[in-house]
Parts: structure tokens; sequence; C-alpha cells
């Protein structure tokens, strides 16, 4: 089982998903994620996912649990980069992320990101 | 001649050869010398053999797998008998044409055993006689619809008409295929675009009911997962009367009377202010 | 309808082998050449269905397939489980499932990804589902 790496951008943290995810590497991202926000303080939480074809509940749910673990270390997150196709299939499984944030791609990310740091001051 | 006891298929196979040969005779009439007779006769000969294994079974069965040979070969010389020209009634003619040949071996026969064979089987060949005629039409759809999605790409433009703000003019009738043709395209210019904003502008539909909205609110939710917004324009008062008697929500989508509206609206989301100035004089 | 060809046969212990029905699945949509959005929405349905097989069903199989019907080429995915059975299909079939709440079989969303859905089910005995998706 692949461990997904976590890049430290200033005080964001980067998840680029690469790989088909199994079930397992789910869980351990979301520990992972958890420790790591911890450890570095980070304010801020991406998570590409512009190479991931699919989409399905368990993965869904895998973002909104990352979004609110975040939020427990006063953390915001945002998923970028979805694809149409997956797009088109979550509305059509009839799956909302919550209010878990969405972006076009890491730049419209990082924008979000700053901006939600800017309005707290 | 006199069929027995035995079956249908034994008679058919002892005289395959004569057959064959007046089946090409009486198809070839009404093929008015399109095709030579050493041609039909092979094409009907390996349609003859293919036949054989079922040939005391009746229509009923043509779905199943044992008939599977039987309705692939019958597909073949549908698509091949219409590549050369020919018409649908005449291929299933064609079929049919081994009816009178069948008939004209067992006349004078006065066993009901073998007038009820001879329509247990003329019904067979009915079956495969609609079953070309059925390759052809849903050949001819695939081809009408091919063209129709083609013509669609062509005709539904996604419109950049600022950073970051697309449109897309939806014209005509909606149906299912189309709206999907167009949902996709639209979401993906976003994406190759990295525009946040879509407009939908409806003034071209003809007429909006629930499926269409349906459609559009689900371009709308799509974008909005992955992180565009979409507003829909072109809502002319009529339409917005069906909406509404209708019942249908548009929840906290935007929608907008027309494009300009829509199209300020997305500019202030942009933090693009207009202002007037001078004009200019060319 | 009717088979054209092997049929893969996966067996479903591990949550690795979701992953494998994903792989099997994309590859023969993609020979049939299904859309990019049909090809997404199958994988993704027998993402769901493989995974209830695995948590629900405790373990089965997964039998996947390309059918035709003599004008047009599918794939189709069988899942079977030796496991308790769903004691109320209606529900399970309902709408409103969403992220995290309900029964969370996805078995609603994903019959609307498929052409084809079959339910089969008996309380202690087990279950199988059967989708289609076909080329347009």
């Amino acid at each position: 089982m692949e461990r997904i790496p976590i890049l430290k951008i200033g005080d964001i943290l980067l998840v680029s998903i690469q790989i088909d995810l199994e079930d397992q590497s789910v869980l351990t991202l979301q520990e992972d994620l958890a420790e790591k926000i911890s450890a570095t303080g980070a304010t801020g939480v991406i998570i590409d996912i512009s190479a991931v074809e699919i989409v399905d509940s368990f993965i869904g749910r895998m973002f909104a649990t990352i979004a609110s673990l975040s939020r427990l270390f006063d953390a915001d997150t945002v998923v970028v980069g979805m694809r149409p196709a997956v797009a088109i299939t979550l509305v059509e499984l009839g799956l909302t992320l919550g209010d878990v944030r969405t972006a076009l791609n890491l730049d419209k990310g990082m924008e979000i990101l700053r901006g939600l740091r800017a309005a707290r001051r | 001649m006199t069929v027995g006891q035995g079956q249908l298929s034994d008679l058919l196979r002892e005289h395959r050869d004569s057959l064959i040969e007046r089946w090409a005779e009486l198809a070839g009439a009404g093929l008015r010398g399109r095709m030579t007779t050493t041609e039909l006769q092979r094409d009907l000969g390996e349609l003859f053999t293919t036949l054989l294994p079922v040939a005391d079974e009746s229509a009923a069965g043509l779905d199943g797998d044992r008939h599977r040979e039987l309705r692939a070969f019958l597909a073949d010389l549908s698509r091949n008998r219409a590549r050369q020209g020919f018409s649908p009634a005449e291929t299933a003619s064609s079929v049919f044409a081994l009816k009178q040949a069948v008939f004209e071996l067992t006349e004078g026969s006065e066993d009901p055993a073998v007038f009820r064979r001879l329509m247990a089987f003329s019904g067979l060949l009915d079956g495969l006689g609609l079953w070309t005629f059925e390759t052809y039409a849903a050949a001819r759809e695939e081809i009408i619809r091919e063209q129709s999605e083609q013509l669609l790409e062509l005709t539904t433009p996604v419109v950049k008409l600022w950073e970051g703000v697309l449109a897309v003019p939806l014209v005509g009738t909606l149906d299912s295929a189309r709206t999907q043709v167009v949902m996709e395209k639209l979401l993906e210019s976003l994406v190759e675009t990295s525009s946040q904003h879509a407009i939908i502008d409806i003034t071209g539909v003809l007429a909006v009911d629930t499926q269409v909205a349906q459609h559009l609110l689900k371009t709308v939710v799509a974008a909005r997962l992955m992180g565009a917004e979409c507003t829909i324009s072109g809502i002319r008062p009529q339409i917005a009367q069906t909406i509404v008697a209708l019942g249908i929500e548009f929840g906290d989508i935007t929608t907008k009377a027309t494009l300009s509206d829509a199209l300020r609206h997305a500019l202030r989301f942009e933090g693009v202010e207009l202002v007037q100035g001078e004009t200019r004089r060319p | 309808m009717t088979s054209a060809g092997v049929v893969a046969e996966i067996p479903i212990v591990t949550d690795s082998d979701v992953v494998r029905v994903r792989q099997s699945v994309r590859s023969l949509a993609q020979q049939i050449k299904l859309s990019l959005v049909d090809q997404t929405k199958l994988v993704t349905a027998t993402s769901e269905l493989a995974r209830n097989t695995l948590v629900y069903g405790r373990g089965g199989l997964a039998r996947i397939e390309v059918v035709g019907d003599g004008r047009r080429s599918g794939v189709k995915a069988v899942f079977h489980d030796d496991g308790p059975g769903i004691p109320d299909t209606d529900l399970a079939l309902a709408d409103g499932w969403s992220s995290g709440k309900g029964l969370g079989l996805g078995l609603s969303g994903a019959r609307r990804l498929v052409d084809e859905f079959t339910l089969d089910t008996v309380v202690g005995r087990g279950t199988e589902v059967t989708v289609v998706k076909w080329s347009r």
C-alpha cells in the first residue's frame, strides 16, 4: 500500500493524489494529515485531485472527514482540480461534499486559502 | 414429396442444393440484376447452412443464445446489402424467398403435419426477415445520432465573455443526450480556461419543463463541485411563468433575465468594476 | 444479451480487491470504447458495489465481462456474496442516501449510474447485484 506524500509549502499542506486510492490508503492519509497539521501548525490544506479519475462515496467522505479534522486544528481545506467526468458522476450519484470548499486548480485554491486567512484577522 | 414423421430440417438438408438454387433464382428476380447469381448463391448458401440447425424452431426463440450466429450473420448481410445500395425491403425479400422454394418442394402433399411444419418455418423466416430490417434501422439511427452529436458540437459554442467568465447559449430543444454533450463541453471549458463563472443562456430554448430544469440544475451543481459558479440567463416572461407553475425550484442558483445582467453579476463577483467614461470618437 | 469473451473473476476479500475491480472494469470499458463520462460512471458504480460486497457482504466475488446484444457492446458486472442479505430492499434502493448517512449502501446512486441494474437478495443467504452499461 502506497503512502500519499504530504508537502509543506509555507504554512499550507499540499496533498497531491496520483494513484488509485485503496480504502486503507484513505484512512492512512487522514491519520498522516492530522499528525502533520498538528505538528506544523499549518493553516491550510489543499487536496489536489486533478489526477484522480474515480471518486466514489468512500473517497468523497474522505474529503469531508479531512475538512473536519483540519477545522479542529483551525485550518481550512480546499479540494482542487476535480475532473468534469468526476463532477458529473458525483452529481448523478447524489453525493454532496457538504461544505468542503473546491477550486478549479492549485492557484485558485491558494487564493481561497489566503482570502480565508485574511478574513480572520 | 412428402414430409413424414421427420423434421423439416431433414427435408431441407436432403434437398439443399436444389433449394439454394431455386432460392437464389427467386431472390434474384427481385434484385433486378444488381447481384450475380453466383454471389447470391454463395450468400444464401451460407445463410442456409447457418439456418439449418434451428430450422425446426419457431421465431419465438430468436433472441436466444442458439440463434446468435444466425442473428450475427443476418446483421452482417443486412449491413453489406445496405452498403451495396439495396433497400431493407429487398434484403428482407431475399430471406422471404426461401419460403416459396420450400413450398414448391412440398407441393401436392396432403399431410396436415406438413402444413403445420411449413407454417412454423414460414413464421421463422418472417422473424428473420424482420431482424434484417431491425439491423438496418439500427444502423441508420446510429449514423443519424453521430451526425446530430457532431452538429451539436458545432452549434454549441462556449464563448469567453471576459477573463474568467464563459457563456454558452442553448438553442432549440434540450433532450437528455444533447444536454449531456453541452454539459460536458461547458465543464471542460471551465477547466481549460480556468474560468470560475459560466453563464448558461436559455433565451433560445423553446420549452422549459422539469426535465430541462433538472439538466440545468445538474450542470450547475457539477460546476460548483469543481469550484465554479453558474448563472442562468435568458429567462423570458413566459418561461418564468411555466417554471413557477411547474413548481421548479432553482434554489440558490442565480437566474437573470438577460445575458448582460448575468455578465454584470459575474463581473461583480470577479471584483471587476465597469466605469462609464467619455465616449471615444473614432 | 450474449457474452463476447473472457469473464474476469475477481475475489473480493481485501480492499485492494476493490481497486482491482475498478481496474478490470475500466479496462473493459475502454475496450468497448465507452465515452469518458460513461466509463467514469460505470467504474464508480462498480467501486461502490465492490465495497458493499466487501463490507456488508463480508467478502465475495465479482464477475466482469463484455456483452453484446447484436447491436452494441456493453460491460456487465455481477457482484456476489454469501453474506447477511439485505432485509429491506425498498429502503436500500431509496434515494435520500448522502455522504455518511443512511444505510450507506449507495445502491440507489449506483443504479443511476448504469443502464441495467438487478438486485437479488435473501436474508441469511446472500446478495447478488448485476449491472450493465451499454455503449451508445
